[in-house]
């Protein structure tokens, strides 16, 4: 077990046939990653060959799943034409959608999160996907960083959800998740908590946060109502100033509000240990498994 | 991206949202002309991109043009906030006789977008949610539904907006909330919206955001970019597309994907707590940077004045470790001599191997590479302190 996705999700890549489709769809499919097709308008009735697998192309999501049954779909498209890509994949009603795209205008996001219905997970923008390690790997995360353990990961940041799995790489994770760090994401802390919470195969719970907006504040209320398992958690960006994007779109002090230190007390009133930084958090992580 | 008030206005103006009269200068003797082209009383306002600028004497009433010119003299070039005033606003003064507040804006938690309507405008709109909430409307709106003239009048009327005024702001409202769409704005506030007293409604100031994503699709976003204002390193950085924020520290930095270089501050500035050493600037050279991307990293942050030492840190997911480690190689081949800071590098994941047998290889002496993310820090802490 694992949450979100397993060994029988059958996955679409939207923009298999540009560069960064082409690129990543390899390396999931080395990684084991059941791909099943492409979807890329106006390039329907194609085939291409990657990694040796000859994968057909479609014109549209809905054409897709006719065709392959698929389940699932990650989008590699240009953030011009996201939101349709988005669109089309709420449309056929996949239930799994994971958008890698960075810089994707906010309007669009509002626009197909809105469009959305409970058929239908978004994972993203702007993020690096998810890896439920020795079942599948749907997006960006390097899949020999670790192998399949007990720890669910939640992160907002992709390179700091790397750097998690490579601290606590001997004891493996169930699934991680990388929720993206727009101000708009389709899956949030609490959604991943809550499956965290519910999947018999995670023990315990490492959640990644970073300035901006209140959504870790937001997550230690339900950790507070919710979660039984233990929380360990880290928030970045102690030390930014007020007023500056630290590089994610959704990444800014904004007066008061969104700071490192706020989502940290919050937190910790919930129960959860925070770490002061990356190392630390693994230690906590650590004590809590081996206690 | 944020727009400075008289940009604000101007947006305002092509989307048919009333305003008075108003002209950005940057001198007295502009700031002079304009005032006796407008005629009667003005007011001066500092164009700085943070609040308080009343309070500071940023805003000032000229009797006319010739006052104008004094009052900008007195204005341009002062400090408010750490912010220079390089710009003043002339505009038209009006005789107030009510003020109101209106606002659309992202509501991240909500994912959607939020409309806060109020009679009680001219002040902090936080200060009128929490000391007279039942006067403030906050309603959510659908993004692909929009605002219908039925859900503005019901909007405005839950704001408590009188009577006689109620058809102008929702026409207002409604304009707004077409500029809003139009020009993919993320805030766009009008505070205070003013009943003058011969009974108009005008935007008198506005605060707008512009979303950096949506650039691509409006040409004209690029004329907001605010070059004059903008740090030398932080104008070189975007001219090379580089993801970079000065800050006040001593440490350069240098990592792949925002919450992991977020992350570097942070462990840098424990590192330095003893010692006053602080983290000099943020910098995310992104997924899969090549080697290019690094040495354009490496010579800004050389280039900084502040910087005495360097600490790359770097994950390697996409990002291939050989590759920056060849990148550091060429950036120092490039800078030969000027290159005089110590470089710290902690190098993981992807072909971590061959990038640190390339850094080793090449045996620089200004480089040395860590095993972990806090030795390194402490590292290039220690050596910033010296």
């Amino acid at each position: 077990m694992a949450i979100f996705i397993n060994k029988s999700t059958k996955v679409l890549v939207q923009g298999m046939t540009g560069s960064e489709g082409t690129k990543h769809t390899t390396r999931m499919l080395q990684y084991g990653t059941d791909i099943v097709g492409g979807v890329t308008p106006g390039k329907g009735g194609q085939s291409v060959v990657i990694d040796g697998k000859t994968l057909p192309v479609f014109n549209t999501v809905a054409e897709a799943v006719d065709a392959t049954g698929a389940n699932a779909s990650v989008i590699f498209v240009p953030p011009k034409f996201a939101k349709s890509a988005v669109m089309d994949a709420i449309d056929a009603a996949l239930p799994l959608v994971v958008i890698i795209t960075e810089g994707i205008p906010v309007h669009d996001s509002a626009a197909f999160y809105a469009h959305a219905t409970e058929a239908t997970r978004l994972i993203g923008p702007n993020c690096p996907g998810l890896i439920s390690p020795g079942l599948s790997n749907i997006g960006i995360i390097p899949g020999d960083i670790t192998g399949p353990g007990r720890i669910g990961l939640v992160s907002k940041s992709g390179t700091l959800t790397y750097q998690m799995m490579y601290e606590l790489r001997d004891f493996g994770f169930s699934t991680a998740v990388g929720i993206g760090g727009d101000p708009i994401i389709g899956t949030t802390h609490i959604d991943c908590l809550k499956a965290f919470q519910d999947d018999p195969d995670t023990d315990a719970i490492v959640m990644i946060g970073e300035i901006g907006g209140d959504a870790e504040e937001r997550a230690a209320d339900f950790i507070k109502s919710y979660v039984t398992k233990p929380v360990i958690g880290y928030v970045a960006g102690f030390t930014a100033p007020e007023g500056k994007t630290m590089g994610h779109a959704g990444a800014i002090v904004s007066g008061s509000s969104g700071t490192a230190e706020a989502k940290k007390v919050a937190l910790e009133a919930a129960g959860v240990k925070v770490g002061k930084t990356p190392s630390e958090t693994a230690l906590l992580m650590r004590q809590t498994l081996n206690a | 991206m944020d727009l400075y008030e008289y940009q604000a206005r101007d947006l305002f103006e092509a989307h048919d949202i009333p305003v008075l009269a108003g002209a950005v200068a940057s001198t007295a003797v502009a700031a002079k002309k304009a005032a006796a082209a407008m005629g009667g009383k003005v007011v001066v306002k500092a164009q700085v991109k943070v609040g308080g600028r009343g309070k500071a004497g940023g805003v000032k009433l000229a009797e006319d043009a010739t006052d104008a010119g004094v009052k900008a003299q007195a204005i341009l070039g002062m400090d408010i906030k750490g912010h220079t005033v390089l710009q003043v606003m002339i505009a038209q003064a009006a005789p107030i006789a009510e003020e109101y507040y209106l606002a659309i804006l992202l509501d991240r938690a909500h994912r959607n977008f939020l409309v806060m309507a109020s009679v009680a405008g001219g002040m902090e709109i936080e200060e009128v949610a929490h000391s007279q909430p039942e006067k403030l409307a906050r309603v959510g709106i659908d993004p692909n539904v929009g605002i219908s003239r039925e859900q503005a009048l019901a909007i405005v009327k839950a704001g408590q907006f009188p009577e006689g005024v109620v058809d102008d702001v929702v026409d207002v409202l409604l304009k707004l909330w077409a500029a809003f769409v139009a020009e993919d704005a993320t805030l766009m506030e009008i505070n205070p919206l003013v009943k003058t007293v011969d009974g108009r409604i005008i935007a008198l100031d506005g605060k707008v955001t512009l979303d950096d994503n949506a650039v691509f699709r409006h040409a004209g976003h690029e004329l907001f970019i605010d070059h004059a204002s903008a740090n030398p390193l932080e104008a070189a950085a975007n001219a090379k597309n580089l993801n970079y924020v000065k800050l006040d520290g001593q440490v350069g930095i240098i990592g792949n994907g925002a919450g992991l270089v977020m992350s570097t501050l942070d462990v840098v500035a424990y590192a330095g707590e003893q010692s006053g050493v602080k983290p000099a600037n943020f910098l995310d050279i992104g997924g899969g940077a090549s080697a290019q991307v690094m040495a354009d990293g490496l010579s800004i942050i050389l280039g900084d004045p502040d910087v005495r030492s360097v600490f790359v840190n770097v994950f390697g997911g996409i990002t291939a470790c050989d590759e920056v480690a060849n990148g550091i190689v060429q950036a120092l081949e490039i800078l030969g001599k000027s290159a005089t800071k110590p470089i710290v590098v902690r190098l993981d994941g992807n072909n971590v191997l061959e990038g640190r047998r390339i850094l080793d290889e090449a045996g620089h002496p200004l480089v040395q590479q860590l095993d972990t993310m806090d030795g390194a820090a402490a590292k290039a802490a220690e050596l910033a302190a010296k």
